[in-house]
């Protein structure tokens, strides 16, 4: 009697995994008709959106059918790409950024394409045949408006920020682990510069004497201690210059207008790009998807699925970008080389610096 | 002596040993062999590299500082609660014994904003900057570890032996001392193992609550690896924390080979009583609400602030994560069934691995079952990043694997198999022999014996085993997130992408919420499941 319970159960496990297994499996391949389309992966990170429908144009259009596969951010998907360099996992890599590209580019994981759509973004964005650029967007402090309502000005620079005035106000990310963190450690870098009577180290140590925090990531600094967006005592933080429209576009309540907002002063911009990885057998479907992402069509969707802007200078904004989005008219930059050059370096003398 | 069975051994062991071989130790010596490999030679540079940082050497030292810290706290904290559930029985019991499972399964950015507020400087107290926060944290996700693995044995020890000793005059504490304790032992050890290793690899909770002051070699390698794209460096640390992981479980499982008793194990529900008297209701009401209080708040804080809207309290932030301006992009339900059909497959997986090693473990002497039983514990000791690009480096041919959607439940699978191991183990070793003896010669076929000595009381450790396989798939979100994995997501994966974006941390704590109802909701029908007649144990 007990036997055949137990066979039953055991039956009923082997039932379960079978059909968990073909569960599993149809997720990847679904059935093929007699005649199948070509199938390319993009590789991209884990922020990657888009609106419904779009993928599903593009097949209609070249009828190629794209398959997403998500990394967790530009570094892990840089380091996938070069260790699977030899038999590439994906046909085209998009969102490596300008913090990265220089490493992505001596390790030789793309394939030079120059997308006939190019043409439409601006030549500050570009970055040679290897890597197109699809999208920008500029880290900036965002402020708290309502602890600046009365009193105290919001400050406007980044030298501002070292006023006892603002002591105690502001939080950052850790370059060594956070991606705007590292967007912010550059733009002083660039703004300061390393050399001259009042260097970035030296506005760094001003910054901790004026009671800078540092936070592990984004989502501790935005969501545990901005006072905007929390529970948390600061009013000054670093993020996006497209936060402010977010927070009106993503709030449960309507808004008339961002409880935040941005200081152009200091911002760095971040371009991200997208590649044909070397190796693959569909360089030619890949260039499609490539000439695809700038087209006006996939432009003008990402704002609001990335909150990013596009590269094209020529696409229509959505409303709550024209309205609440600020682009700085100075964003600093620095030569992707020479980030890949001292990246290492100067997070190891910004760690010093704000550790004592 | 019971003759090992040489084709049952074989296959025993085989089938574990296949599946680490190929999904762990494969993977790990690919990578690491072409970090540290260069033109056919090894490059042993990088280890005098790590030793000659400052930075690198104190990661390495308080990695081992708090992970014994974090193991001796934890296991302080929770023994009362592992007491009460294995030797109360009061209402609610098996709803809270779900429930406590919770904290283990949420992903540490989430935990990481409730203590933030609470333990923070807007807090209750504030800890911020101090290695508190860090042990607090580590003992909130591992307070389940202790109370189930503990608990479950616990709760199959005959009292009479502690009843048998309080009756000749020894008092309460004594009684624990002299009799409980020892025999708690295996089970204790396995526990401690477990938050051990888990600690020892923390990277979520160190990076979040540990500010820039620790660090630990999980997190270096990170860094390393992610963000100055360091391979070797990274490879020589992940080395360094295999050499310690390995040694720490050698010494472990040498010490539980002197320790196995043989015991008369007894269905947790003849043991479980009512609580008799003022000092049996104050221990329990004591214990249930510092557990409560300790595990109840984070979690409470979190539901509540999915609660929270423009106006006051409602269900908005649930709502706006059924439309289509949610930032999710896909219906809560598909992140929803994602975790449940992979942690199925995952524990599926990890309980059939799991199970056949640990008769090995339990019952072969020798050097090489207590390699085995090493190599079974490693992955919970080994680095996430590491075994994730480890995927991607060995797993292309001959079927590439790499990108397929199987490989999230074998990942999650190997972190669960120690918990079944562990937990199986102790059960296992103390059935006595005598009783198999009596019935093999009664005339009962070994498996026969098995199924009707063994397997009533191993089949109750199977199904905490299989719990804690599905909350560990439930809530992983480490390996998960190294590897290039489908565009669908995980719960976990879901809650750190509504994390990462302004506006949408209501949302992110509604999906959260959700995985806590998931979470205590499985552990509930886990724990209810029953093999035929044999589940009384």
């Amino acid at each position: 009697m007990r036997i055949t319970s137990g066979a039953r159960r055991c039956g009923g496990l082997i039932l379960v995994l079978a059909l968990t297994l073909t569960a599993c499996s149809q997720d990847t391949s679904e059935p093929a008709n007699t005649q199948t389309p070509e199938q390319i992966t993009m590789l991209t990170h884990d922020a990657f959106a888009v609106s419904d429908g779009i993928l599903q144009d593009f097949t209609n259009e070249t009828g190629i059918e794209v398959q997403v596969l998500k990394s967790d951010d530009a570094g892990t998907m840089l380091n996938q790409a070069i260790l699977t360099k030899d038999n590439p996992i994906a046909d085209v890599v998009y969102g490596i950024d300008n913090t990265f590209l220089s490493r992505a580019l001596s390790e030789g994981i793309f394939e030079p394409y120059t997308s006939s759509s190019l043409s439409a973004v601006p030549e500050s964005l570009r970055a040679g045949d290897l890597a197109t650029p699809i999208d920008y967007g500029d880290v900036c402090i965002n402020y708290d408006k309502a602890a600046f309502d009365s009193g105290t000005p919001a400050p406007k620079t980044l030298q501002d920020l070292t006023d006892p005035v603002y002591n105690d106000m502001l939080v950052v990310e850790d370059p060594a682990t956070s991606s705007p963190g590292l967007a912010f450690l550059l733009a002083t870098i660039a703004k300061f510069g390393e050399t001259g009577d009042y260097t970035w180290q030296e506005y760094w140590r001003d910054l901790v004497a004026n009671g800078v925090k540092v936070d592990a990531g984004w989502t501790e600094a935005y969501y545990s201690d901005f006072s905007a967006a929390s529970e948390g005592t600061r009013s000054l933080v670093v993020s996006y210059a497209s936060s402010p429209p977010a927070e009106v576009y993503y709030s449960e309540v309507p808004l008339d207008e961002p409880p935040t907002a941005v200081i152009t002063d200091g911002c760095f911009r971040q371009v991200e790009y997208a590649g044909i990885l070397t190796g693959t057998d569909h360089a030619e479907a890949a260039g499609k998807l490539i000439d695809f992402m700038l087209s006006p069509e996939f432009q003008e969707d990402m704002p609001l699925n990335m909150f990013v802007f596009p590269a094209r200078s020529d696409v229509t904004l959505p409303s709550v970008f024209a309205e609440f989005a600020t682009v700085p008219d100075h964003p600093e930059t620095m030569d992707p080389a020479l980030i890949e050059q001292h990246r290492e370096e100067w997070i190891q003398q910004w760690t010093e610096i704000v550790r004592s | 002596m019971r003759r090992p069975q040489r084709i049952g051994d074989v296959f025993l062991v085989g089938v574990p040993l296949l599946f680490l071989a190929y999904f762990f130790a494969y993977p790990l010596g690919a990578i690491l062999t072409k970090s540290l490999v260069a033109n056919g030679r090894l490059d042993l540079a990088p280890f005098g590299d790590v030793f000659s940082r400052g930075t690198l050497r104190g990661a390495i030292w308080f990695t081992v500082w708090q992970a014994t810290a974090s193991m001796l706290l934890t296991m302080l904290v929770a023994l009362p609660a592992a007491y009460v559930f294995a030797r109360y029985r009061f209402r609610g019991k098996s709803l809270m014994r779900a429930a406590i499972t919770v904290p283990f399964v949420l992903p540490t950015v989430v935990v990481g904003t409730a203590f933030l507020a609470l333990l923070g400087p807007t807090g209750v107290v504030d800890l911020s900057g101090t290695v508190w926060l860090i042990l607090i944290a580590h003992v909130f996700f591992n307070f389940a570890v202790v109370v189930r693995t503990v608990g479950g044995f616990w709760g199959n020890l005959d009292p009479r032996l502690e009843e048998a000793a309080r009756m000749l005059g020894a008092s309460r504490w004594r009684a624990f001392r002299t009799v409980t304790l020892p025999l708690l032992r295996p089970a204790l050890a396995a526990a401690g193992s477990i938050v051990f290793l888990f600690t020892f690899t923390s990277f979520g909770v160190i990076l979040i609550l540990g500010g820039l002051r620790f660090s630990t070699i999980e997190v270096e390698i990170y860094r390393q690896t992610i963000t100055y794209l360091q391979l070797p460096i990274a490879a020589a640390l992940a080395v360094i924390q295999l050499i310690g992981v390995t040694s720490v479980l050698f010494a472990y499982s040498s010490s539980q080979r002197r320790q196995a008793i043989e015991l008369s194990l007894r269905p947790s529900e003849e043991v479980a009583r009512v609580p008799r008297g003022l000092s049996d209701r104050l221990v329990m009401s004591s214990v249930l609400a510092f557990t409560g209080l300790f595990l109840g708040t984070p979690l409470a804080l979190l539901v509540g602030r999915s609660l929270r809207t423009g106006s006051g309290f409602g269900l908005d932030a649930y709502r706006s994560l059924a439309t289509r301006t949610s930032a999710l992009f896909v219906p809560p339900i598909e992140a929803i069934r994602n975790s449940l059909l992979i942690a199925v497959g995952a524990t599926l997986l990890a309980v059939t691995v799991g199970m056949m090693a640990a008769v090995i473990v339990a019952h072969r002497t020798g050097l090489f079952s207590r390699a085995f039983d090493v190599l079974l514990m490693l992955p919970l000791g080994t680095s996430a990043v590491t075994i994730g690009f480890g995927f991607l480096v060995a797993l292309g041919k001959p079927i590439d694997l790499r990108t397929s959607p199987v490989l999230l439940p074998i990942a999650h699978a190997l972190v669960a198999i120690p918990f079944v191991v562990r937990t199986a183990v102790p059960v296992m070793r103390s059935v006595r022999q005598d009783l198999r003896d009596a019935a093999a010669m009664l005339g009962a076929t070994p498996a026969r014996v098995w199924r009707r000595i063994d397997l009533p009381m191993i089949s109750r450790a199977g199904l905490i085993g299989a719990g804690f396989a599905f909350a560990v798939s439930l809530g992983e979100f480490g390996a998960t997130s190294f590897l290039a994995r489908p565009a669908s997501p995980t719960l976990p994966i879901a809650i750190f992408r509504l994390l990462g974006r302004p506006g949408t941390f209501n949302e992110a704590l509604a999906l959260a919420t959700i995985l806590m109802v998931l979470t205590a909701l499985s552990m509930f029908a886990i724990e209810r499941f029953r093999f035929g007649e044999v589940g009384e144990f």
